[in-house]
């Protein structure tokens, strides 16, 4: 029999408000093997777990349940307390009666009915309870970035900083993310490729850190501290040792009329490319579906002219498989696709752009030079309409986003300043539902706009965008604070279009076994106190892969993920959870069910030889479970017929235990 | 076909491809042939073989295949299927048997021929669409459709699916009408399929035939004979005891159930327990796609697989009768 | 002379994986949702761990509903566990459905860590249900209950 100490915590007046805690403890003392029931205020204060501690000692307590707030909250607290005083940490039952019955009923004789029930489920699953002891693993002290944006690269080298492996796997031939296609960045104005380029230069050159750019991952396997990531290099058909990336293929390729996706399809590029003259790893590429060679097998000029001989036409994916301690998710977004919003017109007039098409038009490595010119005629627009929140802060899901994207509001303000700088001929107006700009010097910056350089802001949204005859567009709007119509003849019109989350995060997600939200962001352990950390041990969160965020606040992040993963890259060892399955070998079958739902491959099988009752011995398939690679989920327990396999911490006595005593 | 049978047994103990022969032997009437091993061509003299002979051998090579040597083993194609699921699940040791398979045409039920008023039954014989019972008291013609057993009438399939050699003849994979009973149940209301259980399992006795002969049930140590299991029981206290044993079995063999039917013929209460099984076999064949326990030997059963659009569970209200 | 009714409380078993339904029956009461006090949560790793034992269990001992709550498919914490929870649920409420156990007495949801309206309100359903239901008579065990 147990020696149990029950421990009614009032949490002020969130549980006392509604529960009568004192009429709790006495309704529990009676209950079997219950030595001590009592109540204190704050059972989680240094006090509170005092009293604990000395209730363990003085009734020489071999279980204790603890009746406060949900165990997500405080059961590692009272574990600790627990092994403070000697008692298996283990022994430990909370009975969750805040989150799950003070705070949800309102009358007290309610409340306090139920928080004794709950409490006697406890009581009857500590009597069941046995000891555990942890065990420890072992961590690869190597880390994995998944994405090359200005997130990942921040992240890889803070980690690389502290003298630890970094691999980047990036989708695209060169690392860079969207930072390297932003012109000047707010609120400061610096130009983004000037702050950029120099950490992707770092990032090349730094010895811990290693690109696998062109890549994507095709796989992972293990836990925290121990996966194993398979990556699939794909096929550029030109040796990354061998190209010096002197651009002469790129000069001679005759197929030159391939869109080029780093200037958003506004130009043109040839099928053996470099995305930019700053591009990481500087290595062409050849587009297969571009490419004449690859195509029709005619042509092969770039091989001719490589001096190097770094084409190579006959090359294949190829994986690769490393293992890792930590991996960090950095993949990154995308503007949304605007097909939906046919009332803006994007899809009928080039002269209709998104702002990061805007932010390619006035780059000086841009489709024009940084000149800012219409797209259908190449001509100087004289009149410009910016129209935010473009499927951003949509109401319903028929189409656009219902979160705010957060940076819209700066970039918009960036672009009209910008463009009425450079051109003061310029007539600029923005259409905003409100502007938002909570960051450091951030009004600032967008009031400078207003009062500085005389861009129109106009509270209304754009109803229409119609193209004219005479290549104008005619823009209709309803300015809210003036109560009236607007129709502007415009030159051009910019769309700050939503931004979401990349399309490999879903399937990134699944490989990891991290949770997303509905939007496809990832999800963050806690919302607020862990913010960078994805609740699946070892996998952290750096950039807009978590939710939309500019370039300060993803750096912040990108290095704060990057403090975490040096947090678990130093530890040598990690300690298991010891609620893990079991197999009672001699009930079991050896019939595999277990083994083929076990999502991280912990069961293993050996035949072992038994002594049987008629003293005779026979060899039996039997289970065995890994406990470092179990993670206890318990699907294997169901699967077991016999009842061989069961779960530590959650067995099925003291599951039925919790049900007969809330049933009884 | 018997004195084949015994002959090929004799030859291969000879051969010393086998060390024993798992068949039948007579019981005490013509009609209760109990399964048993025979380790000589001596023994080999007690071996029978007729339309009585229903039982299912697989689940004895469980225990057979750990002994020293090769066992014969003579198998319907009910059998093999159990074999094949029992070969997955790792509990036979395939090439411990030499499979004789041998065709079937059905089996007659000795109940349903008492049933006729046919009494003092010595023997029986096949002959075209009718059955001749020996009796005390003469020979007495009966159809087959009138006497076969259920689980025959309805038969799934008269291939074997798996045999070192074949002895008479192989059958197909027949289209079978064995859901029938199954769908005219789903078509009740809830509570006439509760009046229809109720009445049927409260004729439970819990004396564990079902299970002991289950080719499924074949765990080192039973659920419900484990103490520590929680739900240890062995008398029928109350109506919920056999409800609780009879869906948890049903469930423990979900997805390797192979109906073959034993479950039901050897209930001396005569429950139809089978209809359980089949529930979840016509479940699983609508849900997750057509699945057959035991045709092959490493395919994934249903319940220890799943595709990402597999259906909710409220699709219960969507079907059928409330 | 009038019989006193007692207005009939069904007792209903919540079984919530860890990960997302539990912390969303957590936010649920963070967020202040009421729901009914006959509901008592059991928690669980996961999904999976519900063995069906557990149900039959839970009605033996006289509980009028049994729920059962995990991550939506495709966020299991353990990547499959919700979808072996799915089937194995699937088959034993349509077994329990075939011997003629009242359909509503059973149920399964898929609720996240965020879903604490989606929680009480589930749980509002369900209890509702089941009230109207009466008592679970089909698949208790006469002895387990109190005189």
């Amino acid at each position: 029999m147990q020696r149990i100490g029950v421990f009614v915590c009032w949490c002020g007046s969130n549980i006392a408000g509604t529960v009568d805690v004192h009429k709790v403890a006495e309704a529990l003392k009676s209950e079997p093997g219950v030595v001590i029931a009592t109540q204190y205020q704050y059972m989680c204060s240094e006090a509170g777990q005092t009293l604990i501690k000395d209730a363990i000692r003085d009734h020489k307590l071999t279980g204790i349940v603890v009746c406060s707030c949900s165990p997500r909250m405080h059961e590692a607290t009272f574990r600790k307390t627990a092994a403070a005083a000697g008692l298996n940490p283990y022994m430990v039952e909370i009975a969750n009666i805040r989150e799950q019955c003070s705070w949800i009923h309102k009358d007290m004789e309610v409340g306090t009915e139920k928080a004794i029930i709950l409490g006697r489920a406890a009581i009857a699953k500590v009597h069941l309870n046995a000891p555990l002891v942890a065990g420890e693993s072992p961590v690869v002290k190597r880390a994995l970035v998944i994405g090359g944006g200005i997130a990942g690269i921040q992240t890889a080298l803070d980690i690389a900083d502290a003298g630890f492996p970094v691999d980047i796997v990036e989708t695209k031939p060169t690392i860079g993310g969207k930072m390297a296609q932003i012109d000047k960045t707010f609120p400061t104005l610096d130009c983004a490729a000037c702050i950029l380029t120099p950490k992707m230069v770092d990032a090349a050159q730094h010895d811990k850190i290693n690109i696998y750019a062109y890549s994507e991952v095709a796989e992972v396997k293990g836990f925290v501290g121990n996966f194993s990531v398979k990556i699939k290099q794909k096929a550029r058909m030109v040796d990354p040792v061998k190209c010096t990336g002197c651009g002469l293929c790129v000069e001679k390729c005759p197929m030159k009329k391939v869109p080029n996706e780093f200037n958003l399809g506004m130009d043109k590029r040839s099928a053996i490319y470099i995305p930019f003259a700053q591009a990481v790893p500087k290595v062409a590429t050849i587009d297969p579906t571009a490419c004449l060679k690859m195509k029709t097998g005619k042509c092969g000029l770039c091989a001719t002219v490589c001096e190097a001989g770094a084409i190579d036409y006959t090359q294949q994916d190829s994986f690769i498989e490393e293992k890792y301690g930590a991996i960090v998710v950095a993949t990154g977004y995308n503007p949304i696709n605007l097909d939906q919003f046919d009332e803006f017109a994007y899809n009928q007039s080039p002269d209709v752009v998104t702002s990061l098409e805007f932010e390619r038009l006035t780059n000086a490595a841009g489709p024009t030079a940084g000149t800012l010119l219409r797209p259908s005629d190449g001509k100087h627009p004289h009149t410009l309409v910016f129209v935010q929140c473009v499927g951003s802060r949509c109401d319903g899901a028929e189409k656009g986003k219902s979160y705010c994207s957060k940076i819209c509001c700066m970039y918009t303000a960036k672009h009209a300043m910008l463009c009425r700088e450079k051109y003061p001929d310029t007539e600029v107006y923005v259409f905003y539902i409100d502007v938002r700009t909570p960051g450091k010097n951030f009004d600032e910056f967008y009031r400078r706009a207003v009062e500085e350089y005389g861009v129109k802001y106009i509270k209304g949204m754009v109803g229409k965008v119609a193209p004219q005859a005479d290549g104008s567009l005619l823009v209709q709007a309803s300015d809210l604070i003036e109560g009236e119509q607007l129709k502007i003849k415009a030159d051009m019109v910019v769309l700050a279009a939503a931004i979401e989350p990349d399309q490999s995060a879903r399937p990134l997600a699944t490989m990891l076994t991290a949770s997303m939200d509905t939007n496809d962001f990832f999800t963050e352990a806690h919302p607020k106190l862990r913010p960078v950390e994805s609740p699946t041990a070892g996998v952290f969160l750096s950039g807009c892969c978590q939710g939309p965020k500019d370039i300060p606040e993803t750096v912040s992040q990108a290095s704060g993920a990057a403090a975490k993963v040096i947090g678990l890259l130093v530890k040598d060892s990690l300690t298991c959870n010891p609620c893990v399955a079991h197999s009672d070998e001699l009930m079991c079958n050896g019939c595999s069910a277990c083994e083929k739902v076990c999502p991280y491959g912990a069961i293993t099988y050996q035949d072992k030889e038994f002594r049987m009752p008629d003293r005779t011995t026979a060899i039996r398939r039997v289970a065995s479970v890994n406990p470092a690679v179990c993670q206890g989920c318990g699907a294997c327990t169901v699967a077991c017929p016999s009842g061989a396999m069961d779960l530590n911490g959650f067995s099925n006595s003291q599951i039925m235990a919790e049900v007969d005593a809330i049933c009884k | 076909m018997q004195e084949a049978m015994m002959r090929r047994a004799k030859e291969l103990l000879a051969d010393g491809t086998v060390n024993r022969v798992l068949g039948w032997q007579k019981g005490e009437f013509a009609y209760d042939h109990t399964p048993a091993v025979f380790d000589s061509a001596d023994q080999l003299e007690q071996f029978v073989y007729d339309d009585f002979t229903a039982a299912n051998l697989s689940k004895y090579l469980v225990k057979e295949t750990k002994q020293e040597g090769k066992i014969l083993a003579f198998l319907k194609p009910c059998d093999t299927y159990s074999l094949n699921q029992l070969t997955k699940e790792h509990r036979v040791n395939r090439d411990k048997v030499y499979v004789v398979g041998i065709g079937c045409e059905g089996k007659a039920d000795v109940e349903k021929i008492k049933a006729l008023g046919i009494d003092g039954i010595l023997g029986i014989k096949a002959e075209g669409d009718n059955f001749v019972v020996e009796t005390l008291y003469g020979n007495q013609t009966v159809a087959k459709t009138d006497v076969l057993a259920e689980r025959c009438v309805v038969c799934k399939s008269r291939k074997l699916m798996t045999y070192d050699e074949i002895l008479g003849e192989d059958g197909e994979v027949i289209n079978s009408n064995r859901f029938d009973m199954v769908e005219k149940l789903e078509n009740m209301t809830a509570d006439e399929r509760f009046a229809f259980w109720q009445n049927e399992l409260s004729r439970c006795i819990r004396c564990n035939a079902c299970r002991n002969v289950c080719p499924a049930c074949t765990c080192e140590k039973c659920v419900f004979d484990n103490v520590n299991s929680g739900i240890a029981n062995t008398a029928a206290a109350d109506s919920f005891e056999e409800k609780m044993f009879h869906v948890i079995r049903a469930f423990h063999v979900a997805g390797r159930c192979t109906d073959c039917g034993e479950c039901s013929r050897v209930c001396p209460q005569g429950i139809p327990l089978h209809l359980l099984n089949r529930k979840f076999i016509k479940d699983i064949n609508e849900l997750y796609g057509e699945y057959q326990a035991g045709e092959d030997t490493d395919s994934k059963g249903p319940l220890t697989n799943f595709t990402y659009d597999d259906c909710e569970p409220s699709i219960v209200h969507e079907r059928g009768v409330e | 002379m009038q019989v006193e009714k007692k207005e009939f409380k069904p007792t209903i078993v919540a079984f919530c994986c860890n990960w997302c339904s539990y912390a969303g029956a957590d936010l649920s009461g963070t967020n202040r949702l009421n729901y009914p006090a006959n509901v008592k949560i059991i928690r669980v790793p996961c999904s999976c761990r519900v063995n069906p034992m557990f149900v039959l269990r839970a009605f033996q001992r006289g509980a009028d509903g049994v729920i059962i709550c995990g991550c939506h498919p495709g966020d299991c914490h353990y990547t499959t566990g919700n979808y072996y929870a799915r089937r194995r649920m699937t088959l034993l409420f349509s077994m329990l459905d075939f011997l003629g156990i009242e359909r509503d007495r059973t149920r399964l949801e898929w609720v996240s860590a965020a879903e604490g309206a989606k929680f009480a309100k589930t749980m509002n359903e369900f209890v509702e249900a089941v009230t109207k239901l009466g008592e679970n008579k089909r698949l208790e065990d006469l002895r387990c209950k109190k005189q």
